[in-house]
């Protein structure tokens, strides 16, 4: 039998990944842009999965208005990257120097 | 269900979201011609609001405020000051810019109606009392506010800046929200009160990394110690004007935000925050007033001692008691004078090629080139750090007041040695302005507008400020009242 705790593990593995994908990778913006999509869906399988064992409609309500907020995010990610590349030629992460102190 | 009274209650912000919306038609329209008219359209929209939030910070009848939309919303008077700060700074941000952003040909109508957008995200946030209406308006405030940090396209240290608040600002979205998710998953709520009597009878494991972790998303978006690393590089790569945004409008809502939180949702178990809270208050003033010493940039400077500054205002809210609620909005209200002035300041340091002058060793001999100037820039610097005759020592003052009456002697001691350290590097700029050998960079002012602001910043901070404490004291306490009434 499934319980909650299985997806409270998943949920938070998930979230370790997405945070570890941003501290750890040295190498595109773009794996950071996925971390951060990763975060997101951790914390929307904690809503769903919270809702339906409170057998409460917030949860699920909450994790649509974080889907529709995630995807605005991604927009806004991609188009500051553009901006970004179109100055400086690169996305590496360890190019990101400019200032520094 | 009392509609009216709902729309009434959230006036404010429907206002602004429909002004918002009109003026982004006009701006898609028209080409980059009109944002002159949209700048004007927006500070008379933000009047507008700022006329309604007023109303409830006056009026009688909305003492314990009202809630609206099932308990999503609350209109109250500390909801009401917050507002009024918020959008007086947005005011100041929009006047300022035009200016700044002409000599690049960067002037552009969606500039106005960002910020126009980030203060709706603000609006909501201080008036929050559910979890969802806290996330949609942070983030709401966040979007914009990425966009606005990266506004300066042709700029590599703009861009550069937007990419790392755009990551750094999401990965504390995703902390909050976890935070926020178990919270609910505890609880079975996600309304504040609601939280709050699920908390009356102890706080298990679950919900208390629930509050862990909001409070760390929280403390990112107030820049506060241990969650500081994108301050000083947001700030010193955002175009001047936004950063002026940046330090003071979102700065009032996120802190306004954390208080709501802290004592309406969790007010039942302080003991649980109030570690918390000690700890990054006492980090944020150490490491802003030490980190600053050894900063060129005015800009980068500026930002330390807005993290310095976030950590005062936090002793107050440790305090966890009216008076310290009360203490940290006076603080709050002179630190966007203070704020606004030395940036606005900032702004008007230009080289006679009309290029913006950042470097403190430019300033020397300031006070004999531009002495109006220099003498304002150092009133600010004198009132940041705290020096008594000016108005910035008596939010320091308030503060501490409530934190030995709290029984937080030990915090209030620290703070004080702190501000001494800290009182260094502001007394630094003024030596480099005054005693220097003039280095002559400086062109005079091309702005009226940005010389009135000063003026009235500096008249404020300026010991005459202490005559406006006796209109302002009723209007915190009132405030602060507010935020514990239903606690």
């Amino acid at each position: 039998m499934i319980g909650i705790e299985h997806y409270l593990v998943v949920s938070s593995i998930l979230f370790v990944m997405g945070v570890l994908g941003i501290f750890l990778n040295r190498k595109n913006i773009i794996i950071i842009l996925m971390a951060i999509e990763l975060i997101l869906l951790a914390v929307n399988i904690n809503l769903v999965a919270f809702s339906v064992f409170l057998g409460d409609m917030v949860g699920q309500v909450f994790a649509m208005f974080v889907l529709t907020v995630a995807a605005g995010e991604a927009a806004i990610g991609l188009a500051i990257l553009v901006i970004y590349f179109r100055g400086r030629g690169t996305i590496a992460v360890d190019d990101v120097n400019q200032m520094k102190g | 269900m009392n509609y009216a009274l709902w729309f009434q209650l959230a006036s404010p912000e429907i206002v602004l979201s429909i002004a918002g919306l009109l003026l982004l038609l006009i701006a898609a329209w028209s080409s980059d011609k009109s944002a002159r008219l949209v700048s004007i359209l927006t500070v008379a929209a933000f009047f507008g609001a700022l006329a309604l939030s007023l109303n409830f910070l006056l009026a009688d009848g909305y003492a314990e405020g009202a809630d609206a939309f099932y308990g999503q919303y609350r209109m109250d008077r500390f909801a009401a000051l917050s507002k009024v700060l918020i959008f007086l700074s947005a005011i100041a941000c929009v006047i300022v810019a035009p200016k700044f952003f002409a000599r690049d040909g960067m002037m552009r109508a969606e500039y106005p109606i960002l910020i126009l957008f980030a203060s709706v995200g603000m609006g909501l946030m201080v008036s929050a009392v559910d979890l969802l209406t806290l996330y949609i308006g942070l983030e709401l405030q966040s979007l914009a506010a990425y966009v606005l940090a990266s506004f300066l396209r042709s700029d590599d240290r703009s861009a550069e800046a937007g990419l790392k608040y755009f990551v750094l600002g999401a990965l504390a979205s995703g902390i909050l929200l976890f935070g926020m998710s178990l919270l609910y998953g505890f609880t079975g709520t996600t309304s504040f009160i609601g939280i709050q009597t699920a908390f009356s009878d102890g706080v298990s494991t679950g919900a208390l990394f629930g509050v862990v972790f909001v409070l760390s998303g929280l403390a990112f978006k107030i820049s506060a110690v241990p969650f500081h690393m994108w301050t000083p590089d947001v700030y010193e790569g955002a175009p001047t004007p936004v950063t002026t945004f940046f330090a003071t409008a979102p700065k009032v809502a996120a802190l306004a935000l954390t208080m709501r939180v802290a004592i309406e949702a969790f007010g039942g178990q302080q003991s649980v925050w109030q570690q918390i809270v000690i700890f990054v208050a006492m980090a944020s003033i150490l490491l802003g007033g030490v980190a600053a010493i050894g900063q060129t940039n005015i800009k980068r400077l500026l930002a330390y001692s807005s993290i310095n500054n976030v950590g005062f205002m936090l002793i107050g809210l440790a305090c966890g008691t009216p008076e310290g609620a009360s203490a940290m909005m006076t603080y709050l209200i002179i630190y966007v004078a203070m704020t606004l002035g030395s940036f606005i300041c900032v702004l008007d340091l230009n080289d006679r090629e009309g290029r913006p002058v950042e470097d403190i060793p430019k300033l020397a001999g300031l006070s004999r080139t531009r002495p109006g100037l220099a003498a304002a820039l150092a009133v600010f610097m004198f009132s940041l750090a705290g020096i008594p005759p000016l108005f910035g020592f008596w939010g320091k003052f308030v503060v501490f007041d409530a934190a030995v009456a709290a029984g937080l002697i030990p915090l209030a001691a620290l703070g004080i040695a702190a501000s001494v350290i800290g009182a260094f590097y502001y007394l630094k700029v003024i030596k480099v302005m005054y005693f220097d050998e003039p280095a002559d960079v400086i062109a005079p002012s091309d702005s009226t507008a940005r010389l009135a602001l000063i003026a009235v910043s500096a008249l404020f901070v300026s010991p005459l400020g202490y005559f406006a404490t006796l209109a302002l004291s009723p209007i915190t306490e009132d405030a602060a009242r507010a935020l514990f009434w239903a606690a």
